[in-house]
């Protein structure tokens, strides 16, 4: 698989609302070359129910069901009943929300929904904040970053979801990057071909939220795979598989460069190094992550 | 397309939606299409889809819609694509 064999078909059109320098759109585009035509997807509430623009136009090619912030995965589920009765069995239902839809106010109706073994994909695109009401923290959101209600910098660890996902022991959960749009194609296609509840989260460097200049996205998305801040990995049928750098970096074959290198690049951390250093913040963010990696491969190796 | 005869908020697939986008620019990508090694990375990255892959997959900027962000040059790896100010002469 390469770039040239994608499709060329585009399903989110030009003169959308998104921000220049966009993780959703960007990340949305190749989701869809992957998922085709006969596909329906649900929006609640987040950034990609502005981007879609205004009443009575749609920036996006297939047929789209907005619903409320905390109801996406239900209203996927209803959706996905209505195809059925129609023996439109081979659409796919897609679940679309940003981490303040999944990680915090739609949890339950997509735990519901995974439970009910109901046969969608759910995508989270992960910009590690409620961006679509101007930089919110969410559970999502990283120790240290700044956003409007964590001024100083936000307190708390972000909540490892792939793992709560996991626990529902789906057939099918991954996570992958906006910037790293081959690997992502490839997980959705796989996803694709599964008959059940799918999940698949996306890291969405946001350069308004995350305070870094909008040519960087793809920069941001890499730099937190390098520096060990996210993992690529699937699990198929609870089997875990790691890929890409961070398998090198499960298998220690290559060093995660220093948490630094990634968060330095963003103005949301700014705090952290000046007008002083926050040596003990710094340190504390740089264990976590350690940690994490930890935890990975004493779970997976 | 099929419309839907019926009062509700049905809203339909429309290119430029929010209108043309291209004015939003401040810095607008500028081709050199002998440097470009078709690797389409432009292509794909470009979060707006304003890079146009044509048959052959050498690619055009669509400058209606580009809101000028830069990915496209940022992902160059030949450095085929460059940022200029808009006023600047082209
Ligand atoms: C019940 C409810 N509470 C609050 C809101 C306001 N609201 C709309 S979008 C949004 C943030 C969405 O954040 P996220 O899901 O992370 O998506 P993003 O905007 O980052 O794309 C909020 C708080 C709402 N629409 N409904
Ligand atoms: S705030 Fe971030 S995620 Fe939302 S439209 Fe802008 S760039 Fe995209
Ligand atoms: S500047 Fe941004 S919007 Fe314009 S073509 Fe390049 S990537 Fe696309
Ligand atoms: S990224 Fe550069 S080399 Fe590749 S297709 Fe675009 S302009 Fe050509």
């Amino acid at each position: 698989m390469a770039l040239k064999d994608f499709p060329r078909e585009e399903y989110v059109l030009q003169g959308n609302a998104a921000c220049a320098g966009c993780p959703a759109t960007m990340a949305l585009r190749t989701v869809l070359k992957a998922l085709g035509k006969k596909t329906v997807m649900v929006v609640p509430a987040c950034c990609t129910a502005v981007i879609q623009s205004l009443y009575p136009t749609c920036s996006f090619d297939i047929p789209v069901m907005n619903i409320a912030f905390e109801a996406c995965a239900a209203g996927a589920s209803g959706i996905r009943a209505a195809l059925d009765q129609q023996g439109k069995h081979d659409h796919t239902v897609l679940s679309w929300a940003g981490d303040g839809g999944t990680y915090d106010i739609g949890l339950q109706a997509l735990s519901g929904a995974l439970e009910r073994q109901t046969n969608f994909i759910y995508i989270c695109y992960n910009n590690q904040i409620y961006s679509n009401t101007g930089i919110q923290r969410s559970g999502a959101t990283p120790k240290g970053a700044w956003t409007t209600t964590t001024v100083g910098g936000k307190q708390e660890f972000r909540k490892d979801m792939s793992e709560i996902i996991r626990a529902h022991h789906l057939p099918y959960a991954a996570q992958a990057s906006a910037s790293r749009p081959l690997d992502l194609f490839e997980k959705v296609k796989k996803a694709k071909d599964i008959k059940g509840p799918r999940y698949i989260e996306i890291l969405a460097p946001c350069p308004p939220g995350w305070r870094f200049g909008m040519e960087k996205t793809v920069e941001m998305g890499d730099l937190a795979i390098d520096t060990g801040a996210y993992a690529l990995f699937e699990s198929i049928d609870d089997n875990v598989v790691f890929n890409g750098k961070s398998k090198l970096i499960l298998e220690e074959k290559i060093k995660p460069k220093p948490i630094e290198e990634w968060i330095k690049n963003q103005g949301r951390f700014k705090h952290l190094f000046y007008p002083k250093r926050d040596e003990k913040c710094l340190a504390e963010i740089q264990e976590h992550y350690d940690q994490m990696w930890d935890r990975y491969r004493k779970e997976y190796l | 397309m099929k419309k839907y005869d019926i009062t509700s908020c049905i809203s339909y697939p429309e290119e430029g939606a929010m209108g043309k986008t291209g004015s939003w620019r401040v810095f607008r990508p500028t081709l050199d299409i002998k440097k470009c090694v078709k690797c389409l990375r432009c292509w794909i990255f470009c979060p707006e889809g304003s890079i146009k892959r044509n048959k052959d997959d050498t690619v055009e900027i669509n400058y209606d819609y580009c809101k000028g962000c830069g990915v496209c040059a940022n992902v160059c790896k030949v450095k085929a694509i460059t940022m200029k100010r808009e006023n600047e002469k082209k």
